[in-house]
Formats: structure tokens, sequence, C-alpha cells
């Protein structure tokens, strides 16, 4: 953990320190500032604040919303909501796993993607929805996936 | 005292108890899987509801109250319970067979009572490449498809031993017992004191099972096999067979052993009366000479030393540099003993019986373990292996005769004997410490106050010829803490230190409770082991271990004195203040 990681750590200890019930607060800052809940962070966390790591990830993978691992550079969300469910969000979820060979919440491994299913985007019309790092594309189909990847994909040279 | 009815009979209970021992009281069994005598109740699994005024209550978590009706058998009630049974079997492996706690399953009892129908749900299981084994340890093997999530384990290694290895880890369905962020166990701060593997009800969590490594050293007949049994495994191993906690069945175990095709027969005892010999040595030492370097804390426990090189690295230096019986034993049986047969410690094999999973690991845990390249234990089993081995050798256990240990390494003294439970090995240093201050023998040899199993932290201020020696014992590793924060402020402080020698085990009970004995402990159990440990010693000829012969014998013939060159080559070991957790990334 570097100087400046420790210094944002220090501040959430700070302000949680001594608190009842002040874990759960913490470990949404924690990720606030990170992105995600990093494990060196974490430990150094629980280690001030008297939480053993066991009761940190027990907490961690209790809430979908934690993320334990660093989330990829482009955030897929894709929405499984009502109508988007309808319309056949399942069937594009299922191509992009495929397509990028890990399940939705994860990574993939080279760090670039991150999928995430979220419930409704707004845009109902445009159902089934999906997002990547805040352009909206609608209207999805899974043999729409391939080409819209190769897109980010083009932009790391990939 | 409160007044409620349990299937028609009137019982009376104290306030406060829960509805599932109140029924015992009416001589009722309502079966549970989550539920240990050690636990607190969590309401896990179901399967004690009963009827309570009607409604059905889970009666583990519900406390009794005035006037209550409790059913607990009737139809509804069983249907209820047989379904749960049929939902945890649906994502279970059907391998009852070759499991390792075939016959000894919680829920195969289960399973059996409620006479399940054929596959009432279709089964689930994961696949072992989904939910591989974890056995990183080499000493605890973890099945996560075998897990029934009842939270024993999790329970134990948080609030008994305050490890925090295991975690429970998600939630529903898809729960998992494992050590925070999925890491192996071996990269967690798991201790390998095995209590996990002591109250899981089905096969989930077990040792390695090693007991195929020593039927093939005993058929190789280039080896020579040579056995010690540990203290708290001749009041334990019994029960397998009949007996009561508490018997003892040293004499059926040296003859069990011999007839499996052991050369020598040794006990961990007689090691047991060395390690006195050299760590009370050292005390007096420090007592006389380095009061700094007080207290002195014991260090025969495997499952503390890890810990303590995990947790407490800055009490190193006050650490015993004795090693353990087990590992004594195998020093001096590959060179002095080996020596004297004219045998090549090359072609020697020693096995150690155990009540502990954690001595597997320590016989790799430091190059001490070795000597000349050559590692001084190559087997170290649990009493529970053991136990299979004499059952798969198809000998009539209980009509065995009494035999008696192989000389030079098998007779002890009482002292060796009580090192099997929470404050003997104090009890045994104390006793040899008193002749090596005084120069006489010590007229008081039992010191209740700190071999009591009641309290897990206990105190005591003896007087030796005019030396106060404080004194504290602390077993079950949560009760470590309070004793070691005393001598930590005291330190900082540039006060002196509160206590002088501190004894450590890390299982509640000490070794009686270990994480290898024969399964189903509770307080009572662990108190008639240790009450079968103090008969063994107050019928011992001689109970302190200065005054054992063969001891004697092998410091004139072999290490000269206590600290000497070679015992201190032979005998010591040294610790590393190492990470709680392994890990590479992030």
């Amino acid at each position: 953990m570097n100087e400046e990681n420790k210094e944002k750590v220090d501040a959430i200890i700070r302000k949680w320190n001594g608190k009842r019930g002040a874990l759960i607060m913490a470990l949404h800052e924690l990720q606030g500032a990170f992105g995600y809940v990093p494990w060196d962070e974490a430990l150094y966390l629980g280690q001030s604040l008297g939480v053993p790591m066991a009761k940190i990830y027990e907490c961690l993978t209790f809430y979908n919303y934690f993320k334990v691992k660093a989330p990829g550079k482009y955030v897929i969300s894709i929405c499984d909501g009502t109508a988007c469910h309808i319309k056949g969000s399942t069937g594009v979820l299922e191509e992009l796993e495929k397509e990028l060979g890990v399940p939705a919440g994860t990574t993939t491994d080279d760090g670039l993607f991150y999928i995430q299913v979220v419930r409704c985007l707004g845009c109902c019309g445009l159902a089934p929805v999906m997002v990547i790092n805040g352009v909206t594309y609608g209207k999805m189909t899974p043999d729409k996936v391939k080409s819209v990847i190769n897109e980010w994909r083009a932009k790391e040279g990939k | 005292m409160i007044t409620l009815t349990i299937d028609g009979i009137e019982v009376k209970v104290p306030e406060g108890t829960s509805v599932l021992d109140a029924c015992r009281e009416a001589q009722v069994i309502v079966p549970t899987l989550c539920k240990h005598p050690d636990l607190e109740a969590t309401a896990a699994c179901g399967i004690c509801i009963v009827k309570i005024n009607g409604r059905m209550l889970r009666s583990c978590c519900t406390p009794v109250a005035e006037g209550m009706q409790v059913i607990t058998r009737d139809p509804d009630i069983m249907k209820a319970r047989k379904t749960i049974v049929e939902l945890i079997l649906s994502r279970h492996p059907n391998d009852c067979l070759s499991c390792l706690k075939n016959g000894n399953c919680e829920l195969q009892d289960l399973a059996r009572e409620f006479s399940l129908d054929k596959d009432t749900f279709n089964n689930i299981t994961p696949s072992e490449k989904e939910m591989p084994i974890d056995d990183s340890t080499g000493c605890i093997q973890i099945d996560p498809r075998k897990c029934v999530q009842c939270g024993r384990c999790v329970q134990v290694c948080q609030n008994v031993q305050n490890v925090y290895a295991l975690s429970s880890l998600k939630r529903g369905i898809n729960t998992r017992m494992a050590p925070a962020g999925d890491l192996p166990l071996d990269d967690s701060p798991c201790i390998k004191c095995g209590q996990c593997s002591a109250h899981c009800p089905t096969g989930a969590i077990t040792e390695v099972d090693e007991t195929g490594k020593v039927w093939d050293y005993l058929q190789d007949t280039t080896k020579t096999c040579v056995v010690q049994i540990a203290p708290a495994v001749r009041v334990a191993l019994g029960e397998a067979f009949g007996y009561k906690s508490g018997d003892l069945v040293t004499g059926k175990i040296y003859a069990a052993l011999r007839r499996m095709g052991f050369k020598a027969v040794f006990d961990t005892n007689f090691a047991a009366d060395l390690t006195i010999m050299e760590e009370g040595s050292e005390f007096v030492r420090r007592f006389t000479k380095e009061p700094e370097r007080l207290p002195l804390i014991t260090s025969c426990c495997p499952a503390w030393v890890d810990y303590l090189e995990k947790v407490d690295h800055d009490m190193i230096d006050h650490f015993s540099t004795a090693k353990s019986p087990q590992a004594m034993l195998g020093a001096v049986a590959k060179t002095y003993y080996a020596e004297k047969i004219g045998v090549d410690p090359k072609d020697m094999i020693v096995v150690s019986i155990m009540p502990c999973t954690a001595k597997k690991w320590e016989i790799k845990r430091s190059k001490e373990m070795f000597h000349d390249g050559i590692q001084n234990i190559d087997v170290s089993l649990t009493t529970r292996e053991l136990v299979r081995m004499i059952k798969q050798m198809g000998v009539d256990f209980n009509a065995l005769p009494d035999e008696e240990a192989d000389s030079p390494l098998g007779a002890y003294s009482g002292a060796g004997t009580i090192f099997g439970f929470s404050g003997g090995v104090m009890e045994a240093a104390l006793r040899t410490a008193h002749y090596l201050i005084t120069g006489k023998e010590a007229e008081n040899l039992e010191f209740d106050q700190i071999t009591n199993l009641n309290e897990g932290a206990k105190e005591m201020t003896l007087n030796i010829a005019g030396n106060e020696i404080h004194i504290a014992v602390a077993h079950g590793i949560k009760n470590v803490s309070s004793v070691l924060e005393k001598v930590r402020r005291a330190k900082a402080n540039g006060e002196k230190t509160p206590y002088d020698f501190i004894e450590v085990m890390a299982c509640p009970g000490g070794c009686v409770g270990g994480g290898g004995q024969p399964l189903g402990v509770t307080d009572a159990v662990r108190k008639a082991r240790q009450a079968g440990l103090k008969n063994d010693d107050r019928k011992s000829k001689v109970r302190c271990s200065h005054q054992n012969p063969d001891i004697q014998k092998l410091y004139k013939e072999f290490l000269g004195e206590p600290l000497s060159e070679k015992a201190e080559e032979l005998l010591h070991t040294h610790y590393t203040a190492r990470p709680l957790y392994n890990k590479e990334d992030k």
C-alpha cells in the first residue's frame, strides 16, 4: 500500500474509529475511494478498527454492492429490468459472457471489461439496453454484441 | 424455575434454558444438526423445530416460558424435519461409502432416522471441479461439497479460538465456509488446531488422512518403523471401542501398535519428561539469572506456536525454545536410539499418534525438525486415524492384552502423562522446578487451581523456598489475549512482569480436547479424559520428570545435562514472525 492510499484509508479510519456499527459505512467509503475494496487497504482498515479480515469479507461477500476486485476499465452495465428482460436481455447477457469469457459480476483477465447486471437504466423505450462507460447502446441483440465490444477493444489497439 | 410441559411430561428448568435443553430434562432427544453443546445456538439448520403452544419454532433458540406446552414429535413436525434433511441431501454428494466420516456422521444418522424416500429432489451437488477440496495445510481437509452450512466451524474458529481463519462467505445457497478472499486455508490465519474438524457434523472438514502412508511404511521391509503415542490419546481412543471417556487403554494401544508391525513402541510421555527437563531448566535459568527475560511461555502446542508466530510475535523472546515432546522423541529416536540398535536413521521411520491436527504441521515447521537432512518424524497421525487403522487391521481391540512400552524411550513419570490437559505442563514443570531451585523434592505435587477446566485463564502464585512464582495458564486461544495484554502493559510501563511462567494450549481443555481426538467432545468428555490422565499420574510410581530413570540414563549416556550443547542442538528450536495472510496480488 503506497503513502497516498494509506492517507485515504487513514482518513476513513479517523472518521469511523470507535463508532459502533462503523464497518459497513467505512467499507462503503473505501469502495468510494478506490472503486472497489482492495485487499491491503481492507486489511489495514480492519486492523485499525479491530475487525478481523474474516468479518470484513463476510460483509463484503454478503452484499452484491461491494466489489473485491478492481472493476474493468470499461464497465458494461446491462439492464435486466422488466422491459429489457421481456425484450430479450438474457440472450444479450449470455452472448456478452461468451464473448468476454467471464460471468457477470467479474472482470476480464486483461482488466479491460467488467460486466454488471443492473435493474433499469431509465430508457425502457430502447430495451434491451446496455451502457458502456456512459455510452448507451439501445435495442441490443445478441449478434450486435461482438461488434460493440470490438469498438472498445479497438480503442486499446486490440 | 420455569415449569413447562414437554410431550405431556412436566419439567422444571432454570429461566433462560432453551426448549432444546429443557427437552433433555424430559429424556426427549430433539435432533439438531447445527447446535453443538460447546457453541451458541444459531438456528441455522431448522431440524430442532417443535410445536410450542401450537406454533412451529426452532427449539435451540427459543427460551422456555411458564406453562409452555411443547410437542416434539407429530406428523407435521416429522414431515418438516424430513424435508429439511432431504433438501440438504439434494446438494450433498452420495459418496458415504468412501467418506472419512462414514459411520460417524450426524447427517448420515439423521438420514437413517428419517428413513428417507429415494431422491425426493433432484440432486444438484456441484462437481468437484466447481467446488474443489482444500487440503493446502496438509493437516485439515475442507470438502465444501459436504458442507451443510451449519456454521459450527466458523463459530469455533472465530469465537472459541479467536483465529478468524474461516468465515461464512456469500449468502443463501451459495454460502461457503472459507478464508477471506477465498484463499487456501494454508495462506490464511489458520493455526491447524482442527477444532473445526472436531465440530463439523459431516465429512466437510476432517483431518488429512495419512493412514495409507503408514501402512506402506509398515510393509516396507527395508524400514525400521517405530511409533510414539501422546498423553491424551490413551484416555480417548477407547471411546471408539466402547470404553468410557477417560478409561486408560494405554496397554492395549501398545499391543495394537506392536501387532501392526512397529518394531518399537515408544511413549511421548517419556519425551514430555524430557521437555520438562529442558523447559524446567530454561525457566530456572531465566528465573534465577535473567529475570528480564521472564515470563517464559510454553511452546509444546504447535497450534499455539503457529498463532504466536502470526499474531503475538512480539512475544517470541519469551517463548520456550524447548521442542515439543513429539519433536523431542523424533530427535532422540533417530540419533540416540538409532545408534543404539545400529540402524541408519535414513532407514528408520518414526510415526506419532497425536490428539492433534497441528502436529502434522509441526513435523516440518522449521529446520530444527530435521537432523542431517532427515526429517525426525515421518508421519503424525491423529487419534481418529489410529482408530481407523486398528479397525482396518482386524484385531479385537477390547480383548488385547495390556502390554508395556519399549525401552529406552517408553518409560514415563506421572508428570509426563499430565501434559495432556490444560495446566498439566505447568504442574509437571513446577514439580521439577521445585527440585532444581531447592535441591529437594516437592511435597505438594498437584495444583487444582491451574488444572481445573472450568476457567479459560487461570492464575496462581506459588512460593518455592521464599521465591514467589507467578503463574498463568490459558486454554482456548481466545483466553490467551487477556494474559498477554497484562504482560505487554507491564513491559510498556517498565514494570515487573505480572507472570513468570505462562502455559498455553490452543484447544479448550488442552490436548484431551484436541482437534484430532474422537468426535463428540463436550466439557463433560474433556473432564472425564482429564480425570483419566490424573488417575494415570496418581498411580505412577515416579511422578516427577527428573526422577524418571530412563531420562537420567539418556542424559548420562548421550545428552550430558539439560541445556548442554548437544541438548540445544537436538531438543531446541527457534521461532519466526510470519504474516497473518499470504497473498501475493491484490
